[in-house]
This record gives C-alpha cells, structure tokens and sequence, in this order.
C-alpha cells in the first residue's frame, strides 16, 4: 500500500468516500509517523493517539451508514493555543502548566462537528510570541527542510550519500546531499508548518498575529491562510492580542486549505467580533479563470537588502498571473513602513492585559511568596519566558500615565492609515495585492544576530503585519526553492471577507509553480 | 525616548513580574532598542486622523440579558494550583 500520510486531504476524502482506505487506517498511518518523527522535529507537545483512534473509528461507522462530515476521518494536528477539552492546552508557555480546559474552542469544535480526527496539539513559539518556534516551552521545532549542496561527480557505481539522493543521468551523477545545520520552521505557528510539511497531519489548525500563519507556511513549503477579522471564532482560543488574532489553516495544498477554512470559519455568538456572514463554499473558488482580474504590486514591498532571490521569485509570480489573464497593476501603500512599528505598540499593550490573567490563582503554575503580590511577581517570573516578558513590559510601558497618548494613542491613528492605504486601493479596482511573504528562506535555529537583537527577528513580519493591522485576509503559497534549495512564498492579500479571490488567484501560482516538498532525513 | 533602570523596574512592578538587578539590566538595553525602533512613527502626520477602535466596522452584537450558563464551579476550579469548597485559596490579603 501506497504510504497513506503522503495523501492530501482531497485525496484522503475521495478514498474514504469510495472504501479504498478506512480512517483507522490512514490515523493508524499517521500516528507511526509522528511516533518514529516527533523525537527529531519536535513538531507535537502532545500526542493524543488513544482519542485519534477513538475518534477515527466513530468516523468509520459514520462513513458506513453514510453520514460523513465534511471532513470525516481527515487526521489533524491542532496548535497547543486552542483550547481543548481535557487534552493539553498550554500555548507552549510554563505558565500553563498543567492546564486542561473544561470547554472546547469554536474552531475545533466545528472540525470534529465535521468529523476531523485530532492526532495531537502542536508546539509553537510561548503565547505565540515569535517568528522562528523557539520561544516554546517545549524548545524549538526543527524545519524538515534543509540547505541543499549540490555536487557533482563522475562515479559508475551508486552512491547512497548521508541522506541524499541519486539522479541517473549518462556517466554523470548529480548528488544532492543536504547539509546539518538545523533551521527553524518560522514561527509562532511552527510545529502546525512542520507537521503538515513533514506529513505528521493531512492539515493543521494556526493561528496569526502578526504573520504566525503565512511566515511558517512560506518557511516549509504549505499553503498558509490568514482570514479576515471576524470570519473565525476567537472564543476559545488563548488570546494573545485580541484586535490582530485570527485562526487559519496550514495545508499542503490550496485546495486543502480552502476544504479547511470551510469547516473552521463560522459565526459565533460567543464571539462578538465574529461576522454575521455566510461562510461561502471556498473550494468552488479554485479553477475559476483569473481573466480581467487586477493584481496591484505594491512597490514599498521592495526593501533594502532583500535577497535576489525573493525579487526574483515575484517577478515570477507577476509572470505566472499576467500569463493566466490577469492585469498588473502598480500600486502605493504610503504607510507600509510604518506598520511594523505601530504593531510593536499596539499588539504588546493588548498583551500586557490579555496576560495580566496568569497570576497563579486560576489555573497553571503557583510560586509561593510571602504575600499575594509577592506570589503574583514571583509566579510570572518564573513563569513566562523571556520574550512573553519583554512584550508585557512594552506593553504596560506604552499604555503607563503620560505614555499612552505618545505611543499607544499614536500607533492606532498609523493604524488607520495603514488601512486605508489598503481601502484605496481597493477603491480603485484592485482585487488582489501580490507580495513576497518574507523579507528571507528559513534561518538556523539560534541564530546569533537575532538572538543579540530583538528588532531583527520581529522584521521577518515585514510583508505580513499590515495585513493584520488593517484586518485583511492574507495567503501565503509555496512558490519556488531558493538557491540553497529552500522554499520560499509568495503573499496575496485580499479584500474583506474575500478569502475566495485569494484561493482562486493562490491556486493559478500553485498550479503555475507546482509544489515543493522536503528532501526527508528524519 | 528611552527608559532607565528606575523606570524598567517600575514598570516590572506595575506588570507584577519579578526582575532582578541583572534582569533590569538586561531589559533595559532590550526595551531601548524596540522603542528606538518605534520612534520612527513620529514622523507620520496624523492630523485629524481618528485613532483606530475597530479593524472592521461593525456594532458590537447585543444578546438578551438573560442567563445562558451557570452551575459550573466545578469546572471554573477544576485547574485552580489551590482550592477548597469551588473557592480559590489565595495568601492572607487582609491583616
């Protein structure tokens, strides 16, 4: 049998649908996988087999009596900020030590409405605060890609190099081995990119602040989603910054992630800010004709020091979409910026007062001290890593008498001029805006220059924030491999509640670039 | 603008986040490069631009003011570090 974890969720469905495969079958599958992979990528903090198993032989007497989901069977890793019933809900963070909730998040609670399978809840950056996974907790996730080297050699008898793999070709072979050096996967949405990526889910569930989405989805090669605000549920979901935070899917594929955000979105009376709007059947997106479409690219999107192969990458992907009928169309967004400074303001100070609720009372970790202020100090020293730290103290700086209007006051007015950048173009006829999805490939793990300096790793959301600052939905797509051989992506970005534009455009790159997956050393 | 030692611990304090001396050391260094970073935004003219309150505009959604929930001080204690009778034990907070 053909290794079931390499099926899509397309693929998976049309199978279970015609009893070719079963779902305990294709769980059974990935659950060996993330058994023999886990201990190397570190992509899952918990694995819930015994439930997998449990859930995917409900879903196989729903698919004999004919009475399957959406999603039935489909096996998914979901991110540890969602809250889940009775199985690990710790946003990778000390400070949740412990924590089993009592109630279920909205998202997962659709997907198992749905019929999806839980395998597990995946590692990400503590509080989702991060751009490289390495914030966790639970340490870094390793990206199963690796830089590629290239050598080549005349050699008449078969070569197995560590890891790599052989081309025929004549009397000379081209050996492609892959060197050492771990990489992150991106962050905060790491562990969700890796698993999907090293085919330890079909899917997984994300979510994005600030790029957490489409920045690991652009790191490993998968299709990232960023919806608009409001279009998924919040309730439920460990808030980080509640005016930014958005869940998404990370798939394989386009078509996996529209199947996804289907049966994630919905509208949510537990959540006011959820849209009174009709989730539209996404996937009937994919393969309409991109003809009489505009493309705006934004020239503030070219930055100094941006590597060639990125400005070469969307100069593809400008190719690929004039090729499938749609017109380009250059644009300016003045304020661009200007955004990831103003998030810097605005996403710290909804933090400080999200994480003002982990005192040690509730739920999670107690340090004891000699009064309760003594033991609120002590409990969130020990209890939030260093970054959660530094993003608390900017956010209750900004927001302190006689900071608040220099700052935070200051930072929301840029904030409505960074949508409205975005409004007028879309007032003058654009659909849809290309970008790159980052400003580089994926990085080493510790890598000393962003270690040394915070503003370094925040500017790896360069593309991505202002999407979020103005409420956008946003898309990443694997677009093609960097010299070393890694995967990069490229960015659409959409206009209000029109996820189905970003499908239909995102599915002519993939079908234009083809897909990438990693070489597997694990 | 720039913070010093006084300050970070100030703030730590308002956070209610232990810090040490070296901690404060370290923080302050770290917290002057994210606001030398965010300084930039005082170049953007924001005359008579309305601070952002909404990303998208909508009327915050009313239910009716009835009870929907309730009867669960099991649950809301179940993942309490400390607590007797569906009560959370805190330190003596009154002398």
């Amino acid at each position: 049998m053909t290794d079931l974890t390499r099926l899509t969720i397309a693929e998976a469905r049309a199978k279970l649908a015609a009893k070719e495969i079963t779902a305990s079958e294709l769980t059974g599958a990935y659950i060996d996988a993330i058994e023999t992979a886990n201990p190397t990528l570190n992509a899952y903090v918990a694995v819930t087999a015994d439930k997998a198993r449990g859930m995917a032989s409900a879903s196989d007497a729903r698919l004999a009596k004919g009475e399957a989901g959406a999603l039935e069977g489909i096996p998914l890793g979901i991110k540890d900020l969602f809250g889940t019933e009775g199985v690990h809900t710790q946003a990778c963070s000390h400070i949740l030590d412990g924590f089993k909730p009592r109630y279920e998040s909205t998202v997962t609670a659709n997907l198992w409405a749905d019929g999806a399978v839980m395998l597990g809840k995946l590692n990400m950056d503590e509080f989702a605060m991060g751009s490289s996974n390495e914030t966790s907790f639970y340490g870094p996730v390793i990206n199963p890609w690796r830089r590629r080297r290239a050598e080549q050699r005349v050699t008449p008898t078969f070569h197995a190099g560590d890891g790599g793999f052989v081309q025929a070709g004549g009397g000379v072979r081209e050996t492609t081995s892959l060197d050492n050096v771990q990489l992150v996967p991106g962050g905060s949405s790491g562990g969700s990119a890796a698993a999907v990526a090293a085919f330890l889910c079909a899917g997984a569930t994300a979510t994005d602040t600030g790029g957490s989405i489409r920045q690991p989805a652009a790191f490993t090669g998968t299709v990232g989603i960023k919806p608009t605000y409001g279009r998924v549920s919040r309730w439920g979901v460990v808030a980080f910054a509640s005016s930014l935070d958005q869940a998404g899917p990370i798939a394989r594929d386009v078509r996996d992630a529209a199947i996804l955000l289907k049966s994630m979105a919905s509208c949510d009376p537990k959540d006011t800010t959820s849209a009174d709007l009709p989730v539209p059947d996404y996937e009937a997106a994919i393969g309409r004709p991109l003809k009489g479409m505009k493309v705006g690219i934004p020239k503030e999107y070219r930055v100094d020091g941006m590597p060639e192969d990125i400005e070469a990458l969307w100069q593809k992907g400008i190719a690929w979409l004039k090729d499938a009928g749609a017109e380009i169309v250059d644009i300016s967004l003045p304020h661009t910026r200007y955004a990831l400074p103003a998030y810097y303001i605005v996403a710290p100070a909804e933090a400080s007062s999200n994480l003002a609720r982990y005192d040690g009372v509730r739920y999670g970790l107690r340090v004891p001290g000699r009064d309760i202020v003594d033991m609120y100090e002590k409990t969130r020293a020990a209890g939030f890593g260093r970054e959660v730290k530094r993003r608390i103290m900017i956010g209750t700086y900004v927001l302190s008498a006689g900071y608040y209007d220099a700052y935070y006051l200051q930072a929301q007015k840029v904030r409505t001029l960074i949508k409205k950048d975005f409004e007028d173009a879309f007032h003058a006829g654009i659909d849809v805006i290309l970008t790159p999805a980052t400003p580089s490939a994926a990085f080493g793990v510790a890598d000393e220059d962003m270690a040394a300096d915070p503003v370094k790793m925040y500017l790896n959301d360069i593309f991505t924030v202002t999407v979020n600052m103005a409420g956008l939905p946003g898309i990443s797509v694997p677009a093609g491999l960097d010299g070393n051989g890694l995967p990069l992506g490229l960015q659409l970005i959409g206009r209000p509640f029109d996820e189905e534009t970003l499908f239909q455009t995102a599915h002519a790159i993939e079908q234009a670039a083809g897909r990438f997956e990693p070489q597997k050393w694990w | 603008m720039s913070v010093d030692i006084a300050t970070v611990k100030r703030v730590a304090r308002l956070a209610r986040i232990a810090v040490s001396d070296e901690d404060a050391d370290r923080m302050t260094g770290e917290l002057n490069a994210i606001l030398g970073f965010v300084e930039q935004l005082n170049e953007v003219d924001v005359a008579g631009v309305e601070p952002m309150t909404s990303v998208t505009p909508m009327a915050m959604k009313k239910r009716q003011d009835a009870v929907t929930d309730g009867d669960k001080a099991a649950d809301v204690v179940a993942n309490a570090p400390a607590s007797m009778e569906d009560f959370f034990l805190v330190p003596k907070v009154v002398e």
